[in-house]
């Protein structure tokens, strides 16, 4: 198992915001996490990378707890989150921006070689190397964003609501990308409200509810479940 | 570790030279323009006539002999408040607050540097040696002033503002006010247990009280001599050194990528693997140590020093980070040059035209006042982002 939380309680102050979760992600599995807004989905990722922590339950990535592992060591144990809104540097050239995702890299090689993975997974990036990150169009930034985030060379990423705010086409073309991040071996834990998207390219789902798990299944079982259909996919 | 060692982004190297150079000829010259054009006007009404009478010189020729030597002077002391004004920039930069207590840092600077020379001056170390010698002495002295007051920045930081980052904002500025009044007493405390007196003064060595003289002028009865103080030279290219050192620190290097960063979005910059609380203390050394620089700098040109030596020195830097935009290095730079400037202008010919009405006590007035009209005019300061736009 690469990424394994239990029975994470979290409160935001007095707010009772995770009730007790539990869920997994397996070796190259891409798992989604659908729910309404304020369900906790983003509260789980946050959790998970250590920028929030929980009063129970434990997180444990490939054998270790990282429950208490503060965000900045958590990249090098490999999990990385690509935070909802982007939340690119906006005054920092899109290069700056890459290289402060490898920050933790110290091999040289490996911060090359991640460079052109990314280059060739985003062509329009290595156009506007020293344009800044602020300038960037929301797709854009999605992009530079996740570019960002593999730059530490990850074996987990966190995605958190990818296709926010973008128009269908360029959502569809950001879910290719995590396709293609998941082929070359990247486990993925994907957080989304748009589950019809979510569930079309993960294997297993989660349906996030008030901070409880109220379903959990493969894809398809999630995609054709009644409930999931009246609540998340639009009745039909 | 750095993938760009090697490297000289020799851009990042010039460019603050250049930005320098422009500031200060820029403000040289409208200032020069404003006090000769008033000089022009008031030849011709009582005030000229009366200067005229006194001093057998007409008041366009009391100007623009003076010229040099104000813009000199105001350069000098322009650097100085540059210095100390980044260090408010850089913490406002990072965590958005004003750290009242760097007044005090700066004072801090000023003494350990200070005290270290009436030691070496005590033992003999001063007298008689060579200028390199005394150079050299004068270098350790500064850089123990960086080091003593960039320690107890980073000190300040861990001990009163860390334990309230997520308090609301107004708290750590009330403890940045007690830090600031604790470290003048303790400065006073330490000066009177050690010591006993509170005023101390830089040893006179090496040939820094020399004037280098251009020529003289003759005006009326006197003449003027035209000229530059060596410790004058040494506050400009030590405050230059240390100006473009930092810009290449923040704008060229993996450590400034990281202070901007965090700068930006401190959760994020996180999420990167940047460990934030180190990111910051380095911002607080860094900002502590230029304000010690500052500190034995500005001993160095006006040679007494006392426990609230901090307090004008702070409050025009800060209010050079302000007028310059805070949070923006650059504006930092522009900010404490043109408030030099202008306090050095209005300190030297308020007097002569107001027929010594008003003389260079009023100087302040004028910086405070350019200060409320930029504010009114460009609330985020001239070179400063706007609010709303970074939202």
């Amino acid at each position: 198992m690469m990424l394994e939380v239990k029975n994470l309680h979290v409160y935001y102050g007095s707010i009772h915001a995770l009730k007790g979760i539990n869920f997994h992600v397996d070796k190259g599995e891409v798992v989604a996490l659908i729910g309404a807004n304020g369900a906790g989905k983003s509260t789980t990722l946050s959790t998970i990378s250590g920028l929030l922590q929980p009063a129970e339950g434990n997180v444990i990535f490939q054998g270790e707890d990282i429950t208490l592992t503060p965000a900045e060591q958590t990249v090098q144990k490999g999990v990385v989150q690509v935070p909802e809104g982007r939340k690119i540097f906006a005054t920092l050239t899109v290069m700056e921006n890459l290289e402060m995702g490898a920050y933790t890299q110290r091999d040289k090689n490996q911060f090359k070689q991640d460079l052109e993975y990314v280059f060739t997974l985003f062509p329009r990036l290595k156009e506007r190397q020293k344009q800044l990150g602020g300038t960037f169009s929301g797709g854009e930034q999605q992009m530079l964003a996740m570019a960002r985030a593999l730059m530490s060379s990850p074996t987990m990423l966190l995605l958190d609501e990818p296709s926010m705010g973008l128009s269908p086409i360029l959502v569809e073309q950001i879910f290719e990308i995590v396709q293609s991040i998941n082929k070359k071996g990247t486990s993925i834990l994907l957080v989304e409200q748009n589950a019809q998207m979510a569930l079309s390219i993960a294997d297993r789902a989660y349906v996030l509810e008030t901070g409880e798990i109220k379903l959990e299944g493969s894809a398809q079982e999630v995609l054709h479940n009644p409930t999931v259909i009246e609540a998340y996919l639009g009745g039909h | 570790m750095n993938r760009f060692a090697g490297t000289v982004n020799l851009r990042e190297l010039l460019r603050p030279v250049g930005q320098m150079l422009v500031f200060s000829l820029a403000s040289s010259v409208v200032l020069s323009l404003i006090v000769i054009v008033l000089a022009l006007i008031m030849d011709q009404t009582v005030v000229g006539e009366t200067l005229l009478a006194r001093s057998k010189v007409s008041l366009l020729t009391y100007t623009l002999v003076n010229l040099p030597q104000v813009i000199l002077d105001g350069l000098t002391i322009g650097f100085v408040y540059a210095a100390i004004a980044l260090g408010y920039t850089m913490v406002y930069g990072v965590l958005e607050f004003i750290n009242f207590a760097h007044s005090e840092i700066f004072a801090v600077g000023a003494f350990v540097g200070v005290e270290l020379l009436i030691v070496l001056q005590i033992y003999g170390m001063l007298e008689g040696g060579s200028l390199i010698g005394a150079y050299t002495w004068l270098i350790i002295a500064i850089l123990a002033g960086m080091i003593g007051a960039g320690l107890l920045a980073i000190s300040v930081e861990r001990v009163a503002y860390r334990p309230l980052r997520g308090a609301p904002r107004l708290v750590p500025l009330i403890s940045a006010i007690g830090v600031s009044f604790f470290l003048q007493d303790a400065i006073r405390l330490i000066e009177s247990l050690t010591t006993g007196q509170f005023h101390r003064i830089i040893p006179t060595f090496g040939n820094f009280d020399e004037r280098l003289t251009f020529g003289q002028i003759p005006i009326g009865d006197s003449v003027i001599a035209l000229g530059i103080q060596v410790k004058s030279i040494i506050v400009i290219i030590a405050a230059v050194l240390m100006l473009v050192g930092l810009n290449y620190l923040v704008n060229a290097t993996k450590v400034g990528r990281a202070i901007r960063a965090v700068a930006q979005d401190r959760a994020t910059a996180s999420l990167m693997g940047i460990d934030v609380n180190r990111i910051i203390s380095l911002t607080f050394l860094v900002g502590g140590a230029l304000g010690g620089a500052a500190g034995v700098l500005y001993a160095l040109k006006f040679t007494r020093i006392d426990p609230f030596v901090g307090f004008f020195p702070g409050l025009k830097a800060f209010t050079a980070a302000v007028l310059g935009g805070i949070g923006n290095l650059t504006g930092a730079l522009l900010g404490g040059i043109i408030l030099g400037m202008l306090e050095t202008f209005s300190g030297t010919y308020m007097s002569a035209f107001t027929m010594g009405a008003a003389g260079a006590e009023y100087k302040d007035i004028f910086a405070f006042a350019i200060l409320i009209l930029v504010l009114i005019f460009r609330p985020h300061g001239l070179m400063g982002e706007n609010v709303a736009q970074k939202a």
